[in-house]
């Protein structure tokens, strides 16, 4: 029988982390192994081919496409500036002549007498990739990137919007259930890596974006109040490429929903401290979820005692912690109890493997296997 | 050619044929053994999916699947060094092995043709009917200036690209054209970066020369036979072929595990649509009838069709019931589900539930309200892929038809659906939703809705998911596959009689009479109403209906019809709530006649 439940969010207090940082396309690689990196400095860097401007010059200049490359003052290959004369037609007897200029700079990378259509290619657009995570290059992929470990505090959220972004942790909420709303932001969040409680608002997001946040973590969002700031309706949770200006990260879901307490400790204890985060999600097969790194520093000591629950083995079974992520319990903490072999039927009519779920109430509940998800240390 | 394709089979030496689907999360293995001189599918087993770290090997999930069908079976299936034994031998090993996959999120094409409505068409057919997603149709008259096609073109990373345009011997310009826009885009293929680009041309077969001199030596380029050599002409199966071979060296080849897995093959890996696709064809060509399948997933919903020979495959990329289901909502909007929901629910809650479930798409509906939410989410999906599906399976465009005197008042034109839901036979629904529904009578209630059959139509549900498995068997050993379709595959809900016409509140619809060994009854249907009658599997009963004017069973306006209804799981059902399906604008009309379709088809019991 396959395991149902989800694996967990990982909230860790230290832990080895490493960052594979890789070109989309061959380049070069800045940095070597050893060397120590900052989050923001660039180690690898490529070109990728530019723009292409297609230019159809037989209707341009009013001749047959076969007569084009006849007409081109320019060859493949040549570089061309905005004005050049790319063409022009022999006329008859030699006059009425047509011409065509280039819009466009760029090199041209073919004329074709099929279809008297010429192909220029702008310069060439440079892709560079930053560290993200500080810490020292463990290797050098050539050609490629680096994969860059160090010690760091690591936080999944749930859900992100927006990709990387840089800046020191501060808190805007006092207490985990307290919700993010527009009256606790002023000027100081510029540049910072924002902490909510609760539910973020769609004003305070809006009052976020506006004041220049890097960065609002939060517990929940109403899907409503995303709607309005994207200005669409989000279809299918892969994300990462939104340019709001500001990263979101939700840390448990949509909704009234608190940051879970021990989520929420974690960062209050790392208040201050540089991070890096990044929105990017991908609720797929090779799933990705938003992230918080923060890197160790000297006043953290590699002493785990801190850490107040266990770390679970990955697999479900009695006494580890977990998280019910559906109705009618959703949001809810608590511990594996009894874990009955047999199929039950639930409410809904449908048969399914369950569990005990022994809430940090003291209540115990029964829910689908599937429908939990576990709290990894 | 992979090793598969050279491997010879004797169908009559096979005893035990082991088949594996590996799917983007789950890796499924069946075993069907000659049981009593019949094929039988006898185990089932499944394991997680293994394309990723840290087992980055896809055998290794196979090898966990078919283990747990093994313990199952009391067979060893895997020696030592972990590959399938074969031959069988007493209660070791199986005869043959074959599998499907659409692990890695399946295969992601672009497609581009000089005419949207008919060389482009018959690309995307050809594309969807080899079991492709169709990411975008590069066309010359979709509106986009040149260069916003470049971008596209650089954006999306597909597996590979067909192009297609022109007409033997006609123009050549245009499809140049595509070539021309494609070849300086420099697509990037999805898995690294270090194979080229597939591309193959379907084309204007005098353009080839052309065609090849546009591109460079940074794509791998194939020719093969034109997807439309004259106007009124189709020809899909060469691009077909080559997209599936292109599929195994290529796209598959670097998908981690990928080479071990063909290697151990008997038949050639098939995207798992495609083979849904081939068994579907099969049934409906062994048995002679018009059959519609659709299959329900996470992320995508696939339709499936077969109307008077001519089959046709529709992907629907972003609608399904996790990964996907906010994109439903979004496409079909909430009022539109709601109608389908006979509970109170709030709103702004479902909204947010929505998104819970996208979010965390393994969970599955614990309460009552969430289910039933749940299976009006699925109406919305599978009505909106099957739009999507008649929109597709058209005649071809662009062939001028001869018309009658008969056709003056005729308003159709060329390219009409050839999907006629009054000539459907048999509608069979797969994936999650309608397969682990709590009672037949949801599943069936779900296709009904959804489809809106018309005139006599058999239901039927895939039991376990082992359609891709038999669209693979069909192809090596089609009496197998047949045999276990027919038996173990299918599970027959019943028949749904419904007349094609406009509900009219209050009036009468049509008289029925019904006879059989179990059952006698006669009646009217008014308006609005839904009626079950028990009608056990393996059960026959004539159905006599004498439709008002008004309504049609398939022999025109207010003609009697007598049907041989099938029965099943669920039974015989009587719809008169009239086709297009309309539910009443008023609310608590709507609410009651809602709740009386609910209580008739027991479609909620309390669970005690």
């Amino acid at each position: 029988m396959t395991q149902a439940y989800s694996p967990g969010l990982q909230v860790r207090r230290q832990t080895l982390h490493s960052s594979r940082r890789i070109l989309p396309i061959p380049g070069d690689v800045l940095v070597k192994v050893g060397e120590q990196v900052s989050a923001q400095q660039i180690v690898a860097q490529t070109f990728m081919p530019g723009d292409v401007t297609p230019i159809n010059v037989a209707n341009q200049i009013s001749v047959a496409p076969s007569e084009v490359p006849g007409c081109m003052l320019f060859k493949e290959g040549d570089e061309v500036q905005v004005g050049d004369l790319l063409a022009r037609s022999k006329g008859i007897f030699g006059f009425f002549k047509s011409e065509t200029k280039a819009k466009t700079a760029g090199t041209i990378e073919s004329i074709s007498h099929v279809t008297g259509q010429v192909i220029l290619r702008g310069a060439p657009l440079p892709i560079q990739v930053r560290a993200y995570q500080a810490g020292v290059v463990k290797e050098v992929i050539p050609e490629q990137g680096v994969v860059i470990e160090s010690e760091v505090t690591f936080l999944q959220g749930i859900l992100g919007i927006g990709g990387e972004a840089y800046g020191t942790i501060q808190f805007a909420c006092q207490t985990k259930d307290q919700p993010l709303t527009e009256e606790l932001l002023d000027e100081s969040i510029k540049g910072k890596v924002v902490i909510g409680g609760a539910r973020m608002t769609g004003t305070a997001v809006k009052r976020g974006i506006e004041l220049g946040a890097a960065a609002i973590v939060s517990g929940g969002i109403d899907d409503e109040d995303l709607k309005e700031i994207l200005g669409y309706d989000l279809g299918v949770a892969v994300t990462g490429s939104e340019h709001l200006g500001t990263t979101l990260i939700i840390t448990e879901g949509f909704g009234d929903i608190a940051m879970a307490e021990r989520t929420f400790n974690l960062l209050k204890e790392r208040e201050g401290a540089e991070a890096a985060v990044n929105g990017t999600t991908q609720i797929r097969a090779g799933v990705l979820r938003p992230e918080i790194v923060i890197p160790m520093d000297e006043s953290m000591t590699s002493d785990s005692s801190a850490e107040d629950v266990k770390a679970t083995s990955g697999l479900l079974e009695t006494g580890v912690p977990v998280r019910i992520i559906r109705d009618p319990y959703f949001g809810l903490l608590g511990e594996v109890g009894e874990m009955p072999t047999e199929l039950r039927t639930l409410e809904s009519g449908s048969q399914s493997r369950v569990l005990e779920v022994i809430l940090d109430s003291g209540e115990k509940v029964i829910v689908p296997r599937a429908n939990v998800e576990l709290i990894e240390g | 050619m992979n090793s598969a394709t050279e491997k010879k089979l004797d169908p009559d030496q096979i005893n035990v044929i082991l088949a594996t689907d590996c799917g983007s999360t789950t890796t499924k293995a069946i075993l069907i053994e000659k049981v009593n001189g019949e094929y039988r599918q006898t185990y089932r087993g499944e394991a997680p999916t293994t394309v990723e770290e840290p087992a980055a090997d896809v055998t290794v999930g196979v090898v966990n699947a078919v283990t747990e069908v093994g313990e199952l079976a009391g067979r060893k299936l895997i020696d030592e060094n972990g590959e399938i034994i074969r031959p069988a031998q007493g209660d070791v090993g199986c005869d043959i092995y074959i599998s499907t996959s659409s692990a890695g999120g399946g295969l992601q094409m672009m497609v581009a043709g000089v005419v949207r409505e008919m060389s482009a068409a018959s690309a995307k057919r050809a594309a969807l009917g080899a079991g492709a997603i169709v990411m975008d149709t590069i066309c010359s008259n979709d509106k986009r200036l040149p260069h916003e096609q470049i971008q596209r073109i650089r954006e999306l990373r597909p597996d590979m690209i067909l192009l297609a345009g022109g007409t033997d011997g006609g123009t050549q310009k245009h499809v140049v054209q595509l070539a021309e826009l494609i070849a300086p885009a420099k697509p990037q293929p999805r898995f690294g970066g270090t194979y080229k680009m597939p591309i193959i041309y379907a084309g204007n077969q005098e353009a080839t020369e052309l065609v090849e001199e546009a591109f460079d030596e940074d794509v791998k380029l194939t020719t093969v036979a034109n997807v439309r050599p004259v106007l009124e002409q189709e020809n899909l199966a060469p691009a077909r072929d080559a997209i599936h071979d292109l599929f195994l060296e290529h796209v598959m080849a670097h998908a981690p595990g990928y080479n071990k897995l063909i290697s151990w093959a008997d038949a050639p890996i098939m995207p798992t649509p495609g083979a849904v696709g081939n068994i579907l064809q099969t049934i409906a060509e062994r048995q002679g009838i018009n059959a519609l399948g659709v299959d329900i997933g996470g992320a995508t919903t696939d339709v499936f069709s077969v109307f008077d020979g001519t089959f046709n495959r529709t992907v629907s990329a972003n609608l399904g019931m996790s990964y996907s289901i906010s994109n439903v909502c979004a496409s079909a909007t909430l009022p539109m589900i709601l109608r389908w929901v006979h509970l109170n629910m709030d709103p702004r809650a479902l909204q947010n539930h929505i998104k819970n479930k996208m979010i965390r798409p393994t969970t599955i509906p614990q309460t009552r309200e969430a289910l039933v939410f749940e299976q009006a989410v699925a109406r919305e999906a599978l009505r909106l892929a099957y739009i999507q599906h008649k929109e597709f399976a058209t005649t071809l465009k662009g062939v001028q038809q001869q018309r009658t005197v008969g056709d003056t008042f005729s308003q159709e034109t060329s390219g009409q659906s050839i999907v006629d839901n009054m000539k459907l036979n048999l509608l069979v629904g797969s994936g999650g939703v309608l397969s682990h529904a709590p009672n037949m009578q949801q599943t069936a209630a779900m296709m009904i809705d959804a489809f809106e059959p018309e005139g006599m139509t058999v239901l039927a549900k895939d039991s376990i998911f082992m359609m891709p498995h038999l669209g693979v068997l069909a192809q090596v050993h089609p009496a197998a596959a047949l045999q276990v379709f027919e038996r173990d595959c299918l599970i027959y809900l019943g028949t749904c009689i419904a007349p094609r016409g406009f509900y009219k509140a209050g009036k009468t619809c049509f008289a029925y009479k019904i006879t059989g060994k179990t059952l006698n009854e006669s009646g009217e249907m008014v308006c609005g109403d839904m009626r079950l009658f028990p009608l056990g599997d393996d059960e026959w009963a004539t159905v006599t209906v004498e439709p008002r004017r008004g309504y049609d069973f398939g022999e025109g306006s207010g003609k009697r019809v007598e049907f041989k209804a099938r029965g099943g799981t669920v039974g015989l059902i009587l719809d008169a709530r009239g086709r297009p399906l309309m539910v009443p604008a008023d609310e608590s009309r709507h609410l009651a006649e809602l709740n009386s379709w609910v209580e008739e088809l027991k479609l909620y019991p309390e669970v005690t």
